[in-house]
């Protein structure tokens, strides 16, 4: 599994009811289902990806985030799960106000656009940066909100949100020191868990 | 001699269930029907293909659509130019692989291609029964396939599957009998049907209705067909069935002549059209029959005792579902199949659902497409994986 997927996987409860957002094929909800009794649905709007899931019996959506989640009842998942997909969206502020509609608590992970390489990617070589977080270039990339730990933690306090755990990942691994301690710095991937106050 | 777009039997494709023949299967334990009435004794038409197993764990019940009926695969003779109407998707190797599933697909109750319905003979009054065939409901077909499943020595669907209003006496299946349906696949159907939806019905029931040769619904009595009724009621049928785009390029504004004629004769490509499918249809579909399947759609609705929470009435539900709609179906379009995937989600129910390019509208679903295709058979591939089917060793069957 994605090393986002396996640190996410720890902070979702035995039991619990989750929604998953752009669950791609379906590794984290059947890993889930499978050791923790996890039950819920995964959205896709990917085809292999929603035939991956069918073909492994996960239950999967066809349904554009962009459109919200109006279909989804306040309060009825326990958690929301939206990993890299938050810096595809068209509005990722309002879809982070209907994630903790619909659960009390969301979990989200995104490329860290000011991770070290990507600042010297654009600072000092003056190119948009590509990377393994990041692997498209300026032109087709789908991820047109990019954004830093920082102004995630910023656009929480604005919402009054709590940021309840807060983690990084560096290529394969995750939580080095340097990035526990700078991680807007050395962090690639941004992991973040929220609640609503 | 067969005639020239006749394909010898032998050069047809592979991935066919072949030749097949109907059974009748005869009920006399009186059915009480949802309208109050109670139909004595009836027979079931239907069809199979596959082999049952030992364990009878994989049989698969094929649900019709309005105008279907039991022949859904496979051809009855060498001759037959055209396959049973779910051909696509039922045979060896196709979503619905008969190398592994043992497939069952029927005549509803009021149908007129071998099951009791009105073109059969009233036990008590000696005539056809005509008009005075009870209407039937989608709880009733319900309640008649389990008794068939009963006779068949089924006790568990591996899947139940049906298009259109297939898929909503599928839905029921799962509501009325949630522990003999082991998966459901629901196709291009809705939960309960639009005003848009009834009022369509409507006027086909009224073209028949009001065709002289209709005789209150004795026209066989009178050696009458109301064909022009039939015929009507087919082409506004038609038109919903097909999207505007595959009119479109199917026919756009083409005329059959290079002059306009102003007249109301057929000018137009997509008139000569609509006329022979609606004169094919007068002749091989009956009048009493059509005008109680259009009302059996129109009074489903799941929801009505449950103060409309469809969530509510999914309560039962058990096996998980897959549903499929295509982005150009107006008649049921992806919002309606979307209604149902929610109500499912709302109630905590396993449910998968893909909306599926196509441009055929409504009819996409008897066709093939490779998403449609592809995604049906991971559904199915996955039943058959956790009923353990796929260790049977099923001899091929084609």
């Amino acid at each position: 599994m994605r090393a986002d997927l396996e640190l996410i996987y720890d902070w979702v409860p035995a039991g619990s009811h989750v929604l998953d957002l752009a669950c791609g094929n379906g590794d984290l909800l059947e890993s889930l289902a499978r050791t923790k009794g996890v039950t819920g649905y995964g959205l896709e709007i990917d085809h292999d990806g929603i035939n991956a899931c069918v073909a492994r019996g996960v239950s999967v959506i066809e349904h554009n985030l962009d459109d919200g989640l109006g279909s989804f009842c306040d309060n009825s998942y326990d958690q929301v799960i939206m990993t890299q997909a938050l810096q595809a969206l068209r509005r990722p502020d309002k879809m982070l106000d209907e994630m903790l509609r619909v659960a009390e608590e969301g979990i989200i992970t995104f490329p860290n656009f000011a991770y070290w390489r990507h600042r010297i990617h654009l600072g000092l070589r003056g190119y948009m940066p590509v990377s393994k977080s990041l692997p498209h270039a300026w032109y087709d990339t789908p991820n047109i909100h990019l954004s830093t730990f920082n102004d995630f933690e910023h656009l929480c306090r604005e919402k009054g949100l709590v940021i309840v755990d807060r983690a990084v990942g560096v290529g394969d691994h995750q939580g080095h020191w340097k990035s526990r301690l700078w991680p807007n710095l050395f962090g690639e991937i941004a992991i973040f868990r929220v609640r609503r106050r | 001699m067969p005639d020239s777009d006749t394909l010898a039997f032998a050069d047809r494709p592979t991935g066919s269930v072949g030749l097949v023949t109907p059974h009748v299967a005869r009920f006399d334990t009186p059915l009480a029907l949802a309208c109050g009435k109670v139909l004595p004794a009836y027979e079931l038409i239907y069809e199979t293909y596959g082999t049952l197993n030992a364990e009878r764990s994989n049989a698969v019940l094929i649900c019709h659509a309005l105008s279907g009926h039991h022949h859904a695969a496979g051809y009855h003779s060498e001759e037959d130019r055209k396959p049973g109407w779910w051909e696509a998707h039922i045979g060896p190797g196709k979503a619905i692989d008969t190398n592994r599933f043992f497939v069952v697909s029927l005549n509803n109750l009021g149908g007129c291609h071998g099951s009791t319905g009105p073109v059969s003979h009233n036990p008590e009054t000696g005539r056809q029964w005509g008009p005075e065939f009870p209407m039937v409901t989608v709880s009733d077909w319900v309640a008649s396939q389990a008794r068939l499943a009963d006779h068949l020595g089924i006790e568990r669907w591996a899947a139940a599957v049906g298009g259109s209003l297939g898929g909503m006496q599928v839905m029921q299946w799962t509501m009325t009998y949630p522990e003999r349906v082991a998966n459901a696949v629901v196709i291009a159907a809705t939960p309960r049907l639009s005003a848009q939806n009834i009022a369509f019905n409507e006027v086909a029931r009224q073209a028949i209705r009001s065709d002289p040769e209709f005789f209150e619904g004795w026209y066989a009595e009178h050696d009458a067909v109301p064909k022009r009724g039939l015929k009507l009621a087919r082409m506004v049928g038609h038109i919903t069935y097909l999207s505007e785009d595959a009119m479109g390029s199917k026919f756009g504004r083409d005329l059959r002549s290079d002059d306009l004629n102003f007249g109301f004769d057929v000018e137009f490509q997509v008139e000569s059209y609509l006329r022979y499918q609606g004169d094919t249809f007068s002749t091989a579909f009956d009048a009493n029959t059509y005008l109680l399947m259009t009302k059996a759609l129109d009074y489903f609705d799941p929801s009505a005792t449950q103060g409309g929470d469809f969530a509510k009435a999914l309560a039962p539900v058990q096996c998980p579902f897959l549903i499929v709609s295509f982005t150009t179906d107006w008649r049921f379009p992806p919002s309606r199949s979307r209604e149902l995937v929610d109500a499912l989600t709302r109630a905590g129910k396993s449910v998968s659902y893909a909306n599926i390019d196509s441009p055929h509208g409504h009819d996409a679903f008897l066709l093939s497409e490779p998403r449609y295709d592809a995604i049906f058979s991971a559904f199915m591939n996955r039943a058959a994986r956790e009923l353990n089917l796929d260790e049977l060793g099923i001899e091929e069957t084609s």
